[in-house]
């Protein structure tokens, strides 16, 4: 009792400005009680370990609490105990000291760990979901505790973990294998430990399952797969587990929904695949894993996504066009079918948008003219050059410039480009930009190659004498 | 052959491809050539999804955190016989038989969390093919899994589980099993091990016994007269079990019956 109340005024004397509320105070001294009063039945116990509960959502008492000599200890003791309800209890305060944002309550919670992974491999689906989220929490955190949870098997654990049918439970491991794949040490220490284990394969199947039951389970392994794509450990073994097929299909499956029934939170599972697919296409050839896709359906996907998500979501349209970009870089199948599925105006709409949109489009545009005449021919017929007038009008360096090599290439392979451009006022919309040094250069080389034969060969097809010609 | 109508349609459908022009390298000062992009972990291009994907996080976790209202039933108990723990809600019942029923060891009635723990347990301690074999070879298989390494004592075990592992030294579900006195084996400043389902008094904990790999309703019903924590192995105590009350009685009223017991041994 006297320690008891000498603690407590230490505590308030100790904090100065800190007030500590009564609930707080309270709690505090319920805690210390705790640890003294056994003789308490096990409703009286269930109900302190709910009030500490509550009050461990306060970051004061958190950190009081995991200082207070031998909380811990009893709290995972508490944890351990065969009193099923006890132990939800005690799981739920632990859940609680989880979240804290100082690491070193994170790092009392250290040893709890063995017993939250011993525990993931048992059949309560709401006491492993919180197990899994506690560990989640705690992975993020601190890098004491990832340094602890890898030899502390945490790998396996979710290998085996993942073979849950419960979607609450799946949920819950996506979200910790999330986080752990998030950690700056992920690609040397985690990402091979996963990649030798069944998780791939388990994760490529949940991606693409239970559309139905909500999407929480797909959303979280689609970003687990995300987060390996791009650290670039070991690509060619997923997509050696067909990856690449199972992430199109998934997006075809998605765009297909999408216009039936609004979806709340697709963005957040299309994204993760996007970029996935993306970066698989960038895998090197010399592997002999180059990856190449060859269904339009999937163009049309991405146009559908585009479409949908323009006005509430806007950062999908640049996902989107990154892979689009990587799509029509260096096969023509795709270039060939954005023309012939008469998808350029909507292409050409999007040059209105934001920088980076701007730029991806403008990007995807040279790779489509780049593939040759037969390629420009169309651009040109379905109304490039207009658009390339307007983006020649903005201030941005590098939008202008992509617009200049876009220009490039349509007169390069289509000369009568050259000529149109000039009668639509083409060439003040380049003088505009012949002092930038950026672009002066590319400029002058459209003018002089392209633009003054062009001028000229007007001048003298219209019969009329030899006039003085514009000066470079 | 019932084939469709017009597939033969779908022949002509593939859209033509249009001609390419084979790739010539740029001429300056153009550089564009077509490439496909790699952006890096932390490229920027990612911060507006990061950050969609942080801010659903945030939801779930709230969503978790807040305990969901669990619809009550009417009251029923544990239908395992012996057991009179009551419930009102299907998953409190879920989760008290997974804790305490589902994995037991049928010879000594402990629990354990998991079927793996529960394997180990009875091969360790009841089958007695396994201590002939244990002292020819590595027998001891490590708690962990996923690793495959063997060793030929239960000591040998910890020491690796402690030092590789970095499992506490008091693991719950890793104590040796010791068939005599154990009061000497418990660490003597031992922290605190809460082996019975009640909380242990910070005065007696010393005295309590130290179980091994289990949890054990029946040890807080128990009145050991020595601190058991070994398994029942020899015939006298075996008899002593038996003359107990039965292990699988309610702990509700059996826990405070041992507690009780256990104070007066102080």
């Amino acid at each position: 009792q006297l320690v008891s109340k000498r603690l407590l005024r230490e505590e308030v004397n100790g904090d100065g400005q800190l007030c500590l509320t009564s609930t707080q105070l309270f709690v505090f001294h319920q805690v210390l009680q705790l640890l003294r009063d056994v003789q308490r039945g096990r409703e009286e116990r269930k109900k302190l370990l709910s009030r500490l509960r509550q009050g461990l959502q306060h970051k004061e008492t958190q950190q009081k609490f995991v200082r207070l000599e031998g909380s811990m200890r009893v709290l995972i003791g508490l944890f351990t105990s065969s009193l099923a309800n006890i132990q939800m209890e005690a799981a739920r305060c632990l859940h609680e000291l989880s979240h804290s944002c100082d690491p070193a309550v994170a790092e009392a919670c250290l040893p709890a760990t063995s017993y939250l992974l011993t525990y993931l491999s048992g059949h309560s689906v709401e006491f492993t979901e919180l197990c899994l989220y506690t560990l989640g929490n705690l992975a993020v955190e601190s890098d004491a505790v990832r340094k602890q949870l890898l030899p502390q098997g945490i790998i396996p654990a979710l290998a085996s973990c993942i073979q849950s049918p419960h979607v609450a439970v799946l949920e819950g491991l996506g979200y910790v294998l999330s986080q752990l794949l998030q950690a700056t040490e992920a690609p040397t220490k985690i990402i091979p430990l996963v990649l030798d284990s069944v998780l791939p394969q388990h994760m490529l199947r949940l991606v693409s399952s239970n559309l139905e039951l909500g999407m929480g389970v797909a959303v979280e392994f689609a970003w687990c797969l995300h987060y390996i794509v791009c650290s670039h450990v070991n690509n060619a073994l997923l997509i050696s587990q067909g990856i690449v097929s199972t992430l199109v299909l998934l997006l075809l499956e998605l765009a297909s929904v999408m216009s039936k029934a609004a979806t709340e939170g697709l963005e957040l599972l299309i994204c993760p695949v996007l970029r996935c697919l993306s970066n698989l296409l960038v895998e090197d050839e010399t592997e002999g894993c180059k990856v190449q896709i060859q269904d339009e359906r999937l163009l049309v996907a991405l146009f559908l996504f585009m479409q949908y998500f323009l006005q509430q979501h806007p950062f999908l349209v640049q996902e989107c066009l990154w892979l689009l970009n990587n799509l029509t870089a260096d096969e023509p199948f795709f270039c060939s079918a954005v023309l012939t599925l008469d998808l350029l105006p909507a292409l050409l709409q999007l040059l209105s948008c934001s920088r980076m949109v701007t730029l991806l489009a403008l990007t995807v545009l040279c790779n489509i003219a780049e593939k040759g005449p037969a390629y420009c021919y169309q651009l040109h017929q379905k109304a490039v050059l207009p658009s390339l007038l307007s983006t020649l009008a903005l201030s941005d360096a590098q939008v202008v410039g992509q617009s200049l090599e876009l220009l490039h290439l349509l007169f390069l392979h289509l000369p009568e480009a050259a000529d149109d451009f000039l009668s639509q006022a083409g060439l003040q919309a380049l003088e505009q930009h012949q002092d930038n040094p950026q672009l002066q250069e590319r400029v002058r080389a459209l003018s002089e190659t392209y633009l003054q034969p062009a001028a000229a060969s007007l001048i003298s097809c219209a019969g009329a004498s030899a006039a003085v010609l514009p000066s470079s | 052959m019932l084939l469709p109508p017009d597939l033969s349609v779908s022949l002509r459908v593939e859209r033509p491809l249009l001609p390419v022009r084979p790739r010539t390298p740029p001429r300056a000062p153009f550089c564009f050539s077509p490439s496909r992009l790699r952006f890096h972990r932390q490229h920027e291009f990612f911060e507006d999804g990061d950050i969609h994907r942080h801010l659903y996080l945030q939801d779930i976790l709230t969503n978790v955190t807040e305990v969901t209202e669990r619809s009550k039933v009417s009251e029923f108990c544990c239908h395992i016989v012996g057991c009179c723990q009551v419930f009102d809600t299907l998953e409190g019942y879920e989760h008290h038989y997974n804790t305490l029923h589902r994995n037991m060891c049928s010879f000594c009635k402990r629990s354990f969390p998991s079927v793996h723990l529960l394997d180990t347990h009875i091969l360790e301690w009841h089958d007695s093919l396994f201590q002939i074999m244990a002292e020819k070879q590595n027998m001891y298989q490590c708690l962990v899994e996923g690793c495959a390494e063997k060793f030929k004592s239960s000591k040998d075990r910890k020491d690796h589980l402690v030092k590789v592992h970095l499992y506490p030294s008091d693991f719950r579900f890793d104590k040796p099993k010791k068939a005599k006195n154990s009061t000497k084996n418990n660490k003597p400043s031992s922290k605190l091990d809460v082996s019975m389902p009640m909380d242990v008094n910070v005065e007696t904990y010393e005295q309590s016994q130290v179980d091994s790999m289990e949890i054990c309703p029946s040890e807080s019903v128990e009145n050991p007269t020595q601190p058991m924590s070994g398994p029942i192995s020899s015939l006298q105590e075996k008899k002593l079990y038996k003359s107990r009350i039965p292990s699988t009685v309610c702990f509700g009223q059996g826990a405070s019956r041992g507690f009780k017991s256990m104070k007066k041994k102080v």
